[in-house]
């Protein structure tokens, strides 16, 4: 293992300055939604944008500061290890986020929503709603009043089927442009990086398209009942993951342009390959177990 | 790989000068110090809190507040202690260690580092804004369970699920930072079976933190859609299930109490061999009793709900599955115990928190084995026999052990020894105090007196008049402590790089105080 010097970064401006702009952004999300049943969010609409525009600033900053550290050769291969366990482990505690969420859609598809129906040996909940039946997906809740259930469910085998394609294809695209950085193949690589931008792109067009018909078409909603708010959380947060991860995609593209990877020093490429081939992951697993089964 | 040398070379200069120094820093000492003094004034304000509960529970009938506000002030005093005070001491303690024990030049990614720190302030000041808030402050418990936090909430509590999400993203990159430190940036020859154990059980904590942040984050993103998106996750109505909040929250919040005390067994552990003279008896037993912990910790969390209704299989398995913890605590507490044994101690002020914590966290394990049986939980739930229990876990454990660590390295940090009999003073007032104000409520606890009620039946007076008094013994002796820093931090005799009796480890092998680096060039462990 290496031992040269490692790199302390001198005093720093962007935390305290994220450490804010983080602070606008919740206060104002917070202001936001507890106005939106009174039409009083406005303040708080505006110290969300005001959050939300110095975040982006202070993140561009950040990240050319270090790109820059990174180009006049600050980082020792120990401190390049230091970045690739700071991002294996932000990639695992991602995981576990939506381990939380599966965990619920698990949780009443096999106990809670059996056990409405009279079902198992928490049956007697069944005196709640007597008469309602378990099912699966939850189309007739218990209360349909206040949650009016959906009149279908997404058919997996149209496109979700397309998006599950699109998803794995586009993780084997981005490996493809990763050796042909390793190789040095640079027409290569900017052809195959911008196919795997295009391929997120098309997912979630589609996802968006998705999202239109299970409201207009399907009245799958937030409101009808757990299938629509385990369906919406899962896809929704991995739709957002999707949207962070092709952003990084079109980051990394442009610098790819600007020629700032070398075959052998390229961290943050192989950061955003983690990143995407993560999102792909969690995308297997809700097509199987939100879609399919 | 010169250049950067160079650069580095600039580097080896002292503190920035001025108050700047504190909100850019990216020393590690600097922002164990920040931490250190946040969750101080953390403790303060959360132990006011608990001081207001303790004077309306000193007699019985309504005296002083209100219901409302005694339900707000024991949701915040929990949420502050635990997120505010005991988590950040321990990051404090790690920043300042963590890199001097395995022989870095500081924390793997310093200006994360800093972030980390710096969210905190911010995230506190939005949780404690709620206080003024109309409706006031969250009023369910810091266990927050739904409907109390969804359907019958006041509207503060979409702050407070913000003020969570801030406080999960400081938490998980402090861990992050932690794992990346003690993983790469060990000096050469500091093999993993020879770190530290307080170096061990943080790696293992830190670990603990990353898995289980994010389950929190997404159980309050799930009431936050329930409170203004209209969706069913903790409404049966919709096929939802109240009881799935309390799965997703214990699933975070079973880990996290292990967050809490892992770390101060890893104080103690480097403690009592220094004050025994000894070396510490069976440490790779300590590693994987750590280790068995931390796993058994992800699989045991509905003993916390007994009560609820859950089937019978799940009673037994997470009854027993609980039950088998204590034996890797057992092995601990037996270890240290048996490092005692024979020793030439002596008892300065952090052995007498050390050997109390070992005393009084045993007595906080076993009311534990107690509740974890889950017929007898069934007369014990909701009662002040668990108020009980895990204060004494988290009191003359988890707090104790920030202490002793704080009065160990305190000479390390300072350059200066603490005044002795000042520290004694303290230790003494606030082991009487813990115990007067925690062991009644065993006792009102088994006779049946619930917990977070302002009023209760006369039976309960003597002994919650017993408690009370205790409490104020235990806040106010804490002024001692903060005077007793301030003098240290002021002056005092100055220490000896080893500070005590042939310490082991490091970081007693660098001058007192610390220099602002240590370690730019890494020392050579044998
Ligand atoms: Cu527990």
């Amino acid at each position: 293992m290496s031992h040269e010097t490692y790199y302390v970064p001198a005093q720093s401006r962007w935390p305290i300055l994220a450490s804010i702009a983080l602070f606008l952004l919740a206060y104002g999300a917070g202001t936001l939604i507890n106005g939106l049943k009174t039409q009083t969010g406005d303040t708080g609409l505006l110290l969300l944008l005001a959050g939300a525009f110095m975040m982006s600033l202070i993140l561009i900053g950040w990240f050319r500061h270090v790109i820059n550290e990174s180009i006049d050769g600050k980082f020792s291969p120990q401190a390049d290890l230091s970045f690739r366990w700071g991002m294996s482990w932000f990639i695992f505690s991602e995981i576990m986020f939506f381990v939380a969420f599966f965990g619920a859609l698990f949780y009443v598809r096999t106990l809670a929503v059996p056990w409405l129906g009279g079902e198992g040996e928490k049956g007697v909940s069944n005196m709640l709603w007597q008469g309602f039946e378990a099912q699966w997906p939850l189309l007739t809740t218990p209360d349909m009043e206040q949650f009016p259930g959906a009149s279908a469910v997404i058919d997996p085998w149209h496109l979700p089927l397309l998006n599950t394609a699109i998803l794995i294809s586009s993780s084997f695209t981005i490996t493809l442009a990763h050796h042909a950085l390793k190789a040095q193949r640079r027409s290569a690589l900017i052809l195959w990086h911008g196919v795997t931008i295009i391929l997120g792109i098309i997912f979630l067009f589609f996802q968006a398209t998705e999202y239109i018909e299970a409201y207009q078409e399907l009245g799958l909603t937030l409101h009808s009942g757990i299938y629509g708010a385990t369906f919406f959380i899962l896809t929704g947060f991995h739709g957002l993951h999707v949207t962070l991860g092709t952003l990084m995609l079109i980051i990394i593209w442009l610098r790819v342009l600007k020629g700032h990877f070398t075959p052998d020093s390229h961290f943050g490429y192989e950061a955003v390959a983690w990143y995407w081939h993560f999102v792909d992951v969690v995308w297997v697993g809700l097509f199987l177990f939100v879609y399919v089964f | 790989m010169n250049t950067m040398t160079k650069v580095e070379h600039t580097e080896h200069h002292g503190p920035a000068a001025g108050i700047s120094r504190w909100f850019y820093t990216t020393n590690h000492k600097d922002i164990g110090t920040l931490y250190l003094w946040f969750s101080f004034a953390m403790f303060l304000t959360g132990g006011c809190m608990a001081l207001m509960i303790r004077a309306e529970l000193f007699q019985p009938g309504l005296q002083l507040i209100q219901p409302d506000f005694f339900n707000q002030m024991t949701t915040m005093h929990g949420l502050i202690m635990v997120f505010g005070a005991v988590m950040p001491a321990f990051v404090g303690l790690a920043n300042w260690m963590l890199p001097m024990m395995v022989g870095a030049p500081d924390m793997a990614l310093p200006r994360m580092n800093n972030w980390s720190f710096w969210i905190l302030p911010f995230a506190f000041a939005m949780m404690l804004s709620t206080l003024f808030m109309d409706g006031g402050a969250p009023n369910f418990g810091w266990t927050f369970y739904a409907p109390l936090s969804t359907t019958y909430a006041p509207p503060s509590v979409t702050y407070f699920i913000f003020a969570v999400h801030m406080m999960g993203i400081s938490s998980i990159m402090g861990a992050i930072n932690i794992i990346a430190t003690i993983l790469n940036m060990r000096a050469p020859g500091m093999t993993m079976m020879k770190l530290p154990l307080f170096v061990w059980t943080w790696l293992i904590t830190a670990f603990l933190l990353i898995a289980v942040m994010p389950v929190l984050a997404g159980v309050v993103t799930m009431m936050l859609m329930d409170i203004h998106f209209g969706t069913s996750f903790f409404n049966a109505a919709g096929g939802g299930d109240p009881v799935l909040f309390q799965h997703v929250f214990w699933f975070f919040g079973h880990p996290e109490v292990y967050i809490m005390i892992l770390p101060a067994f890893g104080i103690v552990s480097e403690i009592i061999p220094t004050f025994a003279r000894k070396r510490l008896f069976g440490y790779s037993s300590m590693v994987y009793a750590t280790s068995s912990i931390a796993f058994l910790s992800f699989i045991v969390w509905a003993h916390h709900m007994f009560t609820v209704g859950l089937p019978l299989m799940g009673e037994l398995f997470f009854m027993y599955a609980t039950m088998l913890i204590a034996v890797p605590t057992g092995v601990k507490v037996f270890n240290w115990v048996a490092t005692m044994f024979r020793g030439s101690m002596t008892f300065e002020t952090p052995m007498l928190f050390a050997v109390a914590f070992v005393v009084l966290f045993t007595i906080g394990g076993f009311s534990g084995l107690m509740l974890a049986i889950a017929p007898a939980d069934f007369q014990y739930h909701d009662t002040y026999f668990v108020v009980a229990h895990f204060h004494y876990v988290l009191v003359p454990g988890a707090v104790f052990a920030i202490m002793a660590g704080v009065y160990y390295w305190l000479p390390k940090w300072t350059g200066h020894y603490y005044p002795e009999t000042m520290g004694k003073v303290h230790f003494w007032c606030s082991f009487v105090g813990v115990n007067l104000t925690f062991f009644p409520m065993h006792f009102i606890g088994l006779a049946g007196m619930p917990r977070r009620i302002p009023d209760y039946a006369l039976q309960f007076a003597d002994f919650n008049m017993v408690a009370s008094i205790g409490a104020f013994i235990f806040g106010f002796s804490q002024l001692i402590f903060l005077v007793l820093i301030i003098k240290t931090i002021r002056g005092g005799s100055p220490a000896t790089p080893e500070v005590w009796d042939e310490p082991e480890g490091l970081e007693w092998t660098i001058p007192s105080p610390a220099p602002y680096h240590t370690f730019t060039t890494p020392p050579e462990v044998k």
